[in-house]
């Protein structure tokens, strides 16, 4: 049996791309083909959790019997469409308006610090061997330095209106905490009557300085480290907070942990975070965390001790209690923050060990 | 949850009681504001004007601790009306008939007084819920934590049983859980009633698996709650162990706490900070933090996700369950000579029915939600898809009690707490991260503007609220998010502890204090 979707597609129906017939599910992009088959085709307004919005044309290919080339990222496919990502006159069309974008660009290097996209222009940019120089014209965006919050950078001169932010906003954080104003030249991201992000509706989540593929909007936690030496590494985990568990990548430099950004394909949260998993990183190298083993001594102060010394002392202050008043004095509390193999080994040294259940965790407080 | 995070933005209509998400669970709160963008109906019930209530369509803004009467309620217009899913109650429930005769004597009218809100509101409510194709139950502590929060929790199975809300996409009871791996805790029996995997431990066939696996004695009888180890601190306990928990400033009545811990004649803390409960400490070992820890966690929907160390530990710090093995070692006990999180996670796969079919390397890309019983098994997104663990749904017969303080001539303000945004739990981390400062500085108490001027307050000012254990000094906010008569703060602040105020009772099943609410008095902090 033939499925059939909404716009009556055959199952079985294919599309050309590039000399090779390829099927596709209805209403599905010629960008979302392309790109499952491998086609390197160039985006910079493109997000794929976000709704399509064709507004930096990059993403062209040359579609057979249209006269000019069309937005893949905007185009749904359609049964015998013959496509062409690669030719010389796309590659060429792309470069042009790489070069446009990038005049309205004071900088186009920006630290990997920034975010999540933010490397996206540059390597395009340096595909392309774009040059800078050809449309020098008037910048677009403002710089709001003034926005002295402690996370989020706004520099509005590297905006290349892409709506990522603005789009990833209302779409993905549903707060429309920020929007477009003006056009062209003169576009600028900005917030309710032009203010300060924290007196807008903003959450400082920070997806949008996830999906900014300039450093327009860019991560100030993060970029603090810029100058830690090193190279960055990500290593995948889990957000420490509440109970969603969203995946993050550990942003690091040696042994320094510098960032924290959201993983795009976390089964919980799909490249979302919220302040305390975006931001709320830096208490793991703080000064005050505990460094070695804590002994009370005869003074009655805690002083340092040796692994050796303090597990001495903790098992014998046991062992102690047990001889003057029996195993059931014993009581142990897990933690509902530690991971399971702490929750584990708890109840098991209560169970397996003392022969009690006295055991609970954190939850009922 | 019985139903996974991926249905959130699915059902027709989405019934959040008791559940500030927005602020305490915010990429789980985005997929609510998505389906209400695409037209899902949004019921409220939150003493607090919250975010989630400006998106309402039927907002209830009850009194603190009537959460049962306002479920009976709409139990009983839902049978009243016509409403209940016969089908559903017919394959896959009992004591549908005598729950309906019980919830006559519920209408709305009865219940309006006691949840100072209107009738019409709660049929309106009950209608929305039952009349959708699919309808999903969200709550966190609002509903816990409450004298009577096991009754909160049953009336809510009630709606779900009465109109077969369960088992489907969109729909379900879903608790949402606070901390990163409190469900992992329990699935690891850290609980004084169960084994891993929930195994019951007065049960003597678990008595008898547990003794073949660990080759020691294990105890038949139940073990007392954290609530009641703390009463006994220096009368029949004496020794104690703590994980990771500022009990000092997390657990109720802090007063009762710091007497009980300085009771004690051996107190073990292991901990990433030095914590006010850590302080009181004979044994402090410091151990490894997230970031520098291998292990597992399990979130709010029973998915089970791998931890991965990507920063050396500071100085000598440990993890966990390293420290916890050391000890018992020097203590003489055998099956603790783990060398990894991954051994003692795979042990854990053994013992659990739940996580029989898991395993450390298996669990790498996190796709899993427990059950999992065997290796060729594809994980359990929703539960009680084709019917109940123990056959039917049961129906409760639940009945409303008054919290276990009531507001009076002496403290005449209901206080209910929560957390906030920005801060998390006491605040040791995210309180030492740099930044949250600049959104949250301090805490305050939110009170509504009349209240305010009538008790002589200013907005921005210091008070002095108390309760009958104690008081505590915070500034006013004066803010119309609070209902008149109610107010609130987070627990997250040491120098505004709020717990010292709080604790006026447990639930008697599950021992959870009623947190959410406790009756003070507030006035100019010169006039005290
Ligand atoms: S941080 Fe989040 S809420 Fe704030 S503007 Fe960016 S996307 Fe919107
Ligand atoms: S990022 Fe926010 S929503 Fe996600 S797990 Fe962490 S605290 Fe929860
Ligand atoms: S990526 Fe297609 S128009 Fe920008």
């Amino acid at each position: 049996m033939i499925q059939r979707g909404e716009e009556g597609t055959a199952a079985n129906a294919t599309v050309n791309i590039d000399g090779t017939d390829v099927p596709f599910a209805d209403g599905e992009t010629l960008y979302e083909i392309c790109s499952r088959h491998q086609k390197d085709v160039p985006t910079l307004c493109y997000d794929p959790r976000l709704d399509p919005f064709g507004g930096c044309r990059l993403c062209v290919v040359e579609l057979e019997g249209a006269r000019n080339p069309v937005a893949s990222c905007t185009t749904r496919a359609t049964p015998g469409m013959k496509v062409r990502t690669e030719t010389g006159a796309i590659e060429k069309h792309r470069r042009t308006l790489l070069e446009l974008v990038v005049s309205e660009n004071r900088q186009v290097a920006v630290d990997e610090l920034s975010g999540y996209a933010s490397q996206e222009m540059k390597t395009l940019v340096d595909r392309y061997d774009a040059d800078r120089g050809r449309f020098q014209g008037k910048k677009s965006g403002h710089s709001r330095e003034d926005d002295d919050n402690p996370f989020i950078l706004r520099d509005y001169d590297q905006c290349i209106s892409c709506y990522r932010c603005v789009r990833v906003c209302a779409e993905q954080e549903g707060d429309y905490a920020i929007s477009v104003m003006n056009r062209g030249f003169d576009t600028k991201i900005t917030t309710e009557f032009n203010g300060l992000l924290r007196d807008s509706d903003c959450t400082f989540c920070g997806q949008c300085i996830q999906t900014c593929p300039t450093g327009a909007l860019a991560d100030k936690k993060a970029l603090a480290n810029a100058d830690v030496p090193g190279d960055i590494e990500k290593t995948r985990t889990i957000c420490p907070y509440c109970g969603v568990g969203c995946s993050v990548d550990l942003v690091t430099k040696g042994d320094r942990l510098v960032g924290v950004q959201p993983a795009m394909d976390g089964p919980a949260n799909e490249g979302a975070l919220c302040v305390k998993g975006q931001f709320a990183f830096g208490f793991v190298q703080h000064d005050d965390r505990l460094k070695t083993p804590l002994v009370r001594g005869d003074d009655g102060e805690l002083h340092p001790a040796s692994w050796d010394a303090a597990l001495d002392r903790a098992a014998d202050g046991f062992r102690g209690v047990v001889e003057r008043h029996g195993r059931e004095a014993l009581y142990a509390v897990a933690s509902g923050r530690a991971p399971h193999e702490a929750a584990y080994t708890m109840q098991k040294i209560m169970r397996a060990g003392w022969g009690l259940n006295h055991i609970d965790n954190c939850s009922r407080a | 949850m019985t139903n996974p995070l991926a249905d959130m933005d699915k059902p027709d209509v989405i019934f959040c009681i008791g559940t500030n998400m927005t602020e305490c669970h915010p990429v789980a709160a985005t997929g609510i504001k998505k389906a209400v963008a695409a037209g899902s109906k949004l019921i409220v019930v939150d003493p607090r004007h919250i975010d989630l209530a400006k998106q309402a369509d039927v907002y209830l803004p009850i009194r603190v601790g009537s959460d049962t009467a306002l479920l009976l309620a709409m139990a009983h217009v839902i049978a009243r009306e016509d409403l209940v899913n016969k089908t559903f109650t017919d394959e896959r429930t009992t004591g549908l008939e005598e729950f309906v005769e019980h919830v006559k004597g519920f209408p709305p009218e009865w219940a309006a007084p006691i949840c100072e809100v209107p009738p019409e509101d709660i049929e309106k409510a009950a209608r929305l819920y039952a009349k959708a194709d699919r309808s999903a139950i969200y709550y966190t502590l609002g509903i816990t934590e409450h004298i009577c929060g096991v009754d909160n929790v049953k009336s809510l199975c009630n709606l779900t049983l009465m109109t077969g809300h369960i088992g489907r996409e969109g729909t379900g009871i879903n608790p949402m859980r606070g901390q990163n791996n409190i469900q992992g805790a329990g699935d690891c029996g850290a609980l004084p009633n169960n084994y891993p995997g929930f195994q019951a431990v007065d049960d003597p066939e678990h008595q008898e698996k547990f003794e073949r696996i660990w080759g020691t004695k294990v105890d038949l009888e139940l073990g007392m709650t954290k609530v009641t180890a703390l009463e006994r601190c220096g009368e029949s306990i004496f020794g104690m162990m703590i994980d990771g928990e500022n009990t000092l400033l997390s657990d109720p009545d802090r007063n009762h706490c710091q007497h009980a811990l300085e009771s004690l004649e051996h107190l073990v803390v292991i901990d990433i900070f030095l914590t006010e409960t850590a302080k009181l400490a004979h044994v402090v070992f410091p151990a490894t933090s997230w970031a520098e820890t291998d292990g597992v966690c399990t979130n709010t929907e029973r998915r089970v996700q791998r931890l991965r160390a990507a920063v050396p530990a500071q100085g000598d710090a440990k993890p966990d369950w390293w420290i916890v093995s050391q000890i018992a070692r020097r203590l003489g006990f055998e099956g603790f000579e783990y060398e990894s999180a991954k051994d003692v996670f795979n042990e854990l796969c053994e013992v659990s029915p739940l996580y029989n079919g898991l395993d450390w390397d298996r669990i790498d890309e996190g796709e899993y939600h427990w059950p999992v019983p065997d290796k060729h098994h594809p994980g359990t997104p929703r539960l009680h898809e084709t019917g109940f663990e123990n056959g039917r749904g049961i129906f409760s017969c639940t009945t409303y009690r008054d919290p276990a303080e009531t507001i009076n001539d002496d403290y005449p303000l209901w206080l209910t707490t929560g957390r906030r945004l920005q801060s998390y739990h006491t605040h040791t981390q995210t309180g030492r991260s740099g930044g949250m400062e600049y959104f949250l500085p301090g805490e305050s108490l939110e009170m509504h503007p009349d209240d305010v001027t009538r008790l002589g307050l200013a907005d921005g000012e210091p008070c002095r609220m108390s309760s009958p254990r104690g008081a505590i000094d915070i500034v006013v906010k004066a803010t119309t998010k609070s209902r008149p008569g109610t107010v609130f703060t987070s627990f997250s602040f040491k120098d505004t502890p709020v717990n010292v105020l709080t604790g006026s009772g447990y639930d008697p099943t599950t021992h959870t204090p009623e947190l959410k609410v406790c009756p003070v008095r507030v006035e100019p902090v010169a006039a005290s």
